[in-house]
């Protein structure tokens, strides 16, 4: 089963707000992105040498802001009430 | 701005602990919780032994959401084809509050926000704080998008990531050393499967922990509970690891799943929701100064987290830590005095009782968890002496002590395996 058939089981309130940002200068000079392989929601892709991120599946864990060697990835929680909603947890 | 006697961030199991106690001495308590509901946000494996809780709530299981009590309890080796396992059952009839109980957080974290409640506090959904009010290197209370809420108490149970403990200097940014990863699915079953699947009846359900294969022999392991009509199945590897190998979480699970033994258990369900979490896993060398003027830290968000080998223990710390803060809080009502000397109370609490106690008894423990034989030689080793002592090809036997030895092979001598043996003895 995918990663993606798996988010779309969830119920996500996604907010227009962008929560996370990845600093593009500073991301592109990094050689590991171990972003990629930590984000269990594979909200980081690689698309042609060039990091591409999406907010929406995110599920809120933290790993990649951990992760980043290069302090590249701007963390906060999404506003209060939207996000990632479990229902069992 | 409106005060309170005391505010506590997040309603996890250290908020909604913390909350129910000083709101139970009589004071006035905000619980400010991100999620849309207390729960939302929330995930684990699954199951917790019952005695805090019962200190907490006195006979909780009466009234509390939960899935099943622990009456089996299986830890298994695992390669890519075989299974060995240890099966733990016993029908000496505990008293229920020393059982473990597998719940699902969504409804249990809710339930006790709900005692939090009813006991006079205010539980506040969807409201995420941004940030603390610090004057003079005092903590003074909260901000909330343009809101402030003041109090001379703030309790951060804000969970692992704890941004605001962060912010206020209370601990360093964490290295990918100190987590571990968790992912989790809960794959819908008919609860009559379920029952005839793990040999279960009424209200006895099952913990299982996995360790070898399912992790590609990357420190960690995975995990399965049966639920009413569900399972939930994870697994959990350390961050680093999965940084230094490029292995994703999201592929390990899938392996787990597809394991001949897991596929038989877990046939025909359906997955109902994907989840994630990390886990602080170093213990006493990655825990936050846990106060300081005006405030204190709990839970998760302390790393109160136990890990003395297969099982990582934290719910029950969370409880017990939020209860030890609202007994400081109070006791610092009755002399109105919130400055760090009087807080440090909370500190001394915490290892007066077994929370800091039980976190120094392994404080070796996770250095010594990080030994990759553990995870990959040392499962395969007895993986492949069970299939050696049960199988003949129709030669003499040799004795165990040579089977052992052939088996280890290259990988590592007999000494190392003793050391190894001594030093699990030591740490665990």
């Amino acid at each position: 089963m995918k990663v993606e058939d798996k988010l779309a089981l969830n119920k996500f309130d996604v907010d227009r707000d962008v929560h996370i940002t990845v600093n593009d200068v500073v991301c592109v000079e990094c050689e590991l992105k171990p972003c990629v392989s930590v984000c269990p929601a594979e909200c980081y892709v690689i698309r042609e040498n060039h990091m591409t991120f999406s907010y929406e599946g995110c599920l809120e864990c933290g790993s990649c802001r951990i992760a980043c060697p290069k302090g590249a990835i701007d963390w906060v929680y999404p506003r209060g009430g939207f996000g990632i909603c479990y229902q069992y947890g | 701005m409106e005060e309170f006697d005391a505010i506590v961030v997040g309603a996890g199991p250290a908020g909604c602990a913390a909350a129910y106690v000083m709101a139970k001495a009589g004071h006035n308590v905000l619980v400010l919780e991100r999620g849309k509901f207390p729960g939302a946000k929330n995930m684990w494996g699954g199951a917790f032994f019952g005695p805090v809780m019962n200190e907490l709530f006195p006979g909780f299981w009466e009234e509390a959401p939960f899935e099943r009590f622990v009456t089996r309890h299986a830890i298994s080796f695992l390669t890519e084809q075989d299974i060995l396992s240890i099966d733990y059952k016993s029908d000496v009839t505990e008293p229920a509050e020393k059982k473990g109980f597998i719940t699902l957080r969504a409804k249990f974290d809710k339930w006790m926000s709900q005692k939090v409640e009813q006991a006079g506090a205010i539980v506040a959904s969807g409201l995420a704080v941004d940030d603390l009010i610090v004057e003079g290197g005092v903590v003074k209370g909260v901000k909330v998008g343009d809101e402030q809420f003041a109090s001379n108490a703030v309790v951060l149970a804000d969970g692992v990531n704890s941004l605001l403990s962060e912010k206020i200097g209370l601990r360093k940014a964490y290295s990918p050393h100190d987590m571990k990863q968790g992912v989790k699915e809960i794959i819908r079953l008919p609860r009559e499967v379920i029952e005839d699947r793990f040999n279960i009846s009424g209200t006895a359900g099952v913990a299982m922990e996995f360790i070898g294969s399912c992790t590609r022999g990357l420190p960690g392991g995975g995990f399965m509970y049966t639920n009413l009509d569900s399972v939930s199945l994870g697994v959990v590897v350390q961050l680093s690891a999965l940084m230094d190998t490029q292995i994703k979480a999201s592929d390990l699970i899938e392996d787990f799943k597809n394991h001949p033994a897991i596929a038989q258990l877990i046939k025909g369900g359906q997955t109902a929701e994907y989840s994630a979490h990390l886990i602080p896993v170093s213990g006493l060398k990655m825990m936050p100064k846990l106060y300081d003027n005006g405030v204190l830290v709990t839970g998760d968000a302390a790393s109160l987290v136990l890990g003395t080998g297969l099982i990582l223990e934290g719910a029950n710390f969370a409880v017990a830590s939020g209860m030890a803060a609202a007994e400081t809080v109070i006791e610092a009502h009755r002399k109105e005095d919130f400055t760090r000397d009087e807080l440090s109370n909370y500190e001394k609490r915490l290892r007066e009782q077994f929370v800091l106690k039980d976190l120094q008894t392994f404080s070796r423990a996770p250095q010594f968890l990080e030994n990759e034989r553990i995870y990959q030689l040392y499962p395969e080793l007895a993986c492949s002496m069970a299939r050696k002592i049960f199988s003949s090809d129709g030669k003499p036997r040799e004795n165990t002590f040579k089977v052992l030895r052939k088996s280890l092979g290259k990988q590592a001598s007999m000494w190392k395996m003793a050391s190894d043996m001594i030093k699990a003895g030591r740490a665990l």
